[in-house]
């Protein structure tokens, strides 16, 4: 069958892509987000290569000096360099995003998906559950855990972080799966003895494809906010630096007070912005996937 | 070929269960081998259920299908040799693939030694068997094909197993009239293939069109059943005639449904059940129901 | 004369350019006349409704006129039209379950769509009204939810025609409904002509034989063009237009069998409307094309009051 080889890609399939592309480029709200988060991941990726230092909280120079040519975004009250924390913090945040978030699409996809399809008790059971988590104070529990068990490395932090942020878009996966389960693709799929696994990989998550784009990118960005939050009231990992214990640091040395606006505007403004425009990023895919949200 | 013996299906309704929902009540037909059987009936009738129930769709509450003797077992197996086809064409392609993906699946679940040459061929076949030109409907996505010619490529795909009975679910109720005729046609072509078709339609004339026998749903249950001159030509049971009467003809103006008179076989023992009143001419007892209500 | 629509155009913009879905159509219709518009989807019959009332987002007027009792209708401008609407012309649609307001009761809703245009209820005579289409009043004190798909159909109906409007749109409003409860609404559409509640009745169906019961006039559409208009009994039984003639032949009714009397379907699909052929629109599947068909035909009337677009049936 022609279908099957992937090399004659139909006119039509290129048309449809390019349909999406089209309006992907020509939509500011998706551009300008992107290309926002672009630049701080290249910050965090390419950054501490470039910079070659043995760690980011070693004392290079007199403390408290305010930006210069040597030292961009100057230096804490212990001499530390505050762009080197910097970069190596975007690099933390942009971990603990992916890790936490990543963490929470699966488990969100995986309770969703089966709840969705499958209905019945097994979907009021882990209903439930998902009730249950989302009812939980979830920074009291991070708290909690941070308080005894004590958080050393970023990962753990993030693994946490996944752990406890799926319950909403498990929901909304749920009920879009829901929706597309009842669909008579699905019963033909099964009339032609497609098993189950196989049909929510295969018949329905592909229709929700841009759904859980959408979803692993606002997880994404609450896994960064959570992280931040946790590191700027301490409970932090203890090794390493993030932009949330920058800021904590920044608090606890009271930068406020002694006018060290250069060590406390970075990292807030930086995870404001990389949160923002991924925010912004999602309405913007959103208008491009949704036909009817599009500006014509 | 197909028998149904007093199938019953029960919804639970309300959380948990609370409250139950009687769908289809101890519906008993049989659906001979070469022949088609119009399963008629308004909405609520619990036409479809009963045919998804017999494609193990949905599972059943009570009650036997056995296909030639044997009773279902739903799975890869069954399907084999009982296919079904639904009413939404568009609903049963999912949208993001090409329609003809529906054969593949069809080779990958059943013919996976058979080569991708040899399967083109069988596919080109069975095309052509439904009147479609494979060069016009191969290759391309559901939305760029009509509903008739996507309804027949379902035809086609289930002509490509061993099919013994196709269960056929309001297959045309979304189809124009100049192509619902073709899809009809090609349905009682298939009996002279010697296979059985359950046709499931809300439509009078189309199932006279078409079946050799005729059951009409009521409520779950049947009122009348037969082979299909005898229900048109001299219809028993009220419910019968008020439909009948109901359906706009082109050539004849609406006629006031027969009064409905004191139920003739309620003495004679039908209670509960169907009187034969003639040879092949079942009809249920007319006040086991309310059927002098005015329809809403 | 109560509405008179000449050569109007409506197209609806896509991303591939505009799909000429009304392509200039003509027709009028009389006081008192019911007319059944039928066609395949994709004809054109529901954008005609629609431009009649309101038009969607997507749809620009191009050209052409309406005029209803003798003033031209602004249908291109949606404020404008807001006059117009359910006071001149009123519009059934298609799925009336959501066009109720599920957290209201019926009354207290028909009471505030009647405030927000500026109209005091007469409770007497919805009342009165809610009883002629079969339904007991108590209705009123209901929630939408409550009532079958035929009640709320008549509901609708009983809310849109109020005002007695002059023109009222029915569009596919049986579609969706039981033989049985079909035949009463239609029933109901028939009664409230009669009573004068509306002047003329614009009957939109896909379904050729129920328009047959209840239209005067059956104007069938193909592609976004008139192809025949006729009094309802000669258009069923003297059809001229080529198309008219294999549709009619299509439709089983009872009484036909597939052993006996096997019926054919119409060949081929309708063209695109996005860059429609030149000439008759019917060309590709009409068994009497000619050479002739590459030029367009015009709607002639070749019987008073039968107009036909085929140069054949002339």
């Amino acid at each position: 069958m022609t279908t099957t080889t992937p090399t004659a890609l139909p006119t039509e399939e290129r048309v449809v892509r390019r349909e999406a592309l089209y309006f992907a480029v020509r939509n500011p709200k998706l551009v300008i987000g992107f290309s926002i988060v672009f630049v701080f991941a290249v910050i965090g990726l390419l950054g501490p290569v470039l910079l070659d230092v043995d760690s980011p909280n070693e004392y290079v120079a007199m403390p408290m000096l305010p930006p210069s040519s040597e030292h961009w975004f100057g230096t804490t009250t212990q001499g530390q360099d505050v762009f080197t924390q910097f970069v190596y913090g975007v690099r933390t945040t942009f971990l603990a995003g992916a890790i936490g978030g990543g963490i929470a699409a699966v488990i969100a996809m995986a309770i969703g998906f089966t709840a969705g399809y499958r209905g019945g008790l097994v979907d009021e059971a882990l209903n439930m559950l998902t009730n249950i988590v989302l009812v939980i104070p979830t920074l009291a529990v991070l708290l909690i855990i941070n308080a005894y068990l004590g958080i050393r490395s970023v990962g753990m932090q993030a693994l946490l972080i996944g752990l406890t942020s799926w319950p909403w878009a498990a929901r909304a996966i749920r009920a879009q799966t829901f929706s597309l389960r009842s669909r008579d693709f699905v019963d033909l799929a099964r009339l032609s003895g497609v098993g189950t696994p196989r049909i929510i990989a295969r018949e329905i998550a592909p229709n929700m494809s841009s759904y859980l784009f959408m979803t692993f990118i606002l997880l994404f960005g609450s896994s960064v906010l959570i992280a931040a939050s946790l590191d700027f009231i301490g409970l932090g990992p203890t090794e390493g630096v993030s932009l949330g214990l920058m800021l904590q640091n920044a608090t606890q040395w009271s930068a406020l007070q002694l006018g060290l606006w250069w060590w406390f505007v970075p990292p807030g403004a930086a995870i404001t912005a990389v949160v923002g425009a991924l925010y912004v990023a999602n309405v913007g895919l959103d208008e491009v996937f949704n036909p009817k949200l599009r500006e014509t | 070929m197909l028998k149904v013996e007093n199938l019953t299906k029960v919804y639970k309704v309300g959380t948990f269960g609370g409250r139950t929902l009687k769908a289809v009540d101890a519906v008993s037909f049989e659906v001979p081998q070469g022949e088609v059987v119009s399963l008629i009936g308004e909405s609520g009738s619990g036409k479809s259920t009963i045919g998804k129930m017999i494609l193990g769709l949905i599972p059943m509450t009570s009650g036997t299908i056995t296909v030639d003797g044997v009773p279902v077992r739903a799975g890869r197996e069954y399907y084999r040799t009982v296919q079904g086809v639904f009413q939404d064409p568009f609903s049963c392609y999912n949208p993001v693939f090409k329609a003809d993906r529906v054969f593949q699946l069809i080779k990958d679940s059943y013919y996976p030694s058979v080569s991708d040459k040899e399967w083109a061929e069988r596919v080109h076949v069975a095309i052509e068997d439904v009147r479609l030109n494979p060069r016009e409907v191969l290759g391309k996505f559901p939305h760029q094909l009509s509903g008739g010619q996507l309804q027949r490529l379902l035809i086609a795909r289930a002509l490509l197993l061993d099919l013994k009975l196709l269960i056929a679910d309001e297959i045309t109720s979304m189809l124009d009239a100049s192509t619902r005729i073709d899809v009809l046609n090609l349905l009682a072509e298939l009996k002279t293939r010697g296979l059985s078709v359950l046709y499931v339609t809300h439509d009078l004339s189309l199932g006279h069109y078409l079946a050799e026998r005729t059951v009409v749903l009521r409520s779950g249950t049947i009122v009348e059943m037969g082979l299909t001159h005898k229900v048109f030509d001299g219809p028993l049971h009220p419910y019968t005639r008020q439909l009948l009467s109901s359906v706009p003809r082109l050539h004849a103006p609406w006629e006031d449904a027969a009064a409905v008179e004191t139920c003739l076989y309620h003495e004679r023992g039908g209670k509960g059940g169907l009187y034969e009143a003639e040879p092949g001419h079942f009809v249920a007892c007319a006040q086991l129901d309310d059927c002098q209500g005015e329809p809403s | 004369m109560s509405l008179r629509v000449s050569d109007l155009r409506v197209h609806y913009r896509t991303l591939r350019g505009d799909v000429k879905a009304l392509d200039g159509v003509s027709f009028a219709m009389d006081d008192g006349e019911i007319l059944g518009l039928a066609g395949e989807s994709g004809c054109g019959k529901t954008t005609l409704g629609k431009s009649l009332i309101r038009m969607d987002g997507r749809m620009r007027h191009i050209g052409g006129s309406v005029e209803l009792d003798g003033r031209e209708l602004p249908i291109g401008d949606d404020r404008a039209m807001n006059g117009f609407r359910f006071h001149e012309i009123s519009l059934i649609p298609q799925y009336s379950m959501s066009a109720m307001n599920p957290t209201r009761r019926i009354g207290k809703m028909i009471n505030e769509l009647l405030r927000s245009r500026g109209v005091t209820l007469d409770r007497e005579e919805l009342e009165r009204r809610i009883a002629q289409v079969g339904l007991p009043v108590e209705v009123l004190g209901r929630y939408p939810i409550e009532l079958s798909g035929g009640q709320k159909q008549r509901v609708v109906m009983v809310i849109s025609t109020l005002l007695d409007p002059a023109l009222l749109i029915a569009d596919e409003i049986t579609s969706a409904l039981d033989v049985s409860t079909q035949k009463a609404v239609a029933k109901a559409l028939l009664d409230f002509r009669d009573r004068g509640y509306v002047k003329s009745m614009i009957f939109i169906t896909h379904d050729l034989a129920l328009t047959a019961h209840i239209a005067d006039t059956i104007m069938v559409m193909y592609a976004g063009k008139l192809a025949e208009k006729a009094p309802t009994e000669e258009l069923i039984k003297a059809p001229k237009h080529p198309y008219t003639k294999l549709l009619i032949n299509s439709l089983p009714e009872i009484g036909v069998r597939f052993e006996e009397r096997k019926l054919e379907g119409i060949p081929g699909s309708p063209p695109s409307l996005l860059r429609p052929p030149q000439g008759c629109r019917f060309r590709d599947r009409c068994p009497l094309a000619s050479e002739q068909c590459v030029e367009e035909p015009p709607a002639t009337e070749v019987e008073p009051n039968h107009y036909v677009a085929c140069w054949k049936a002339a």
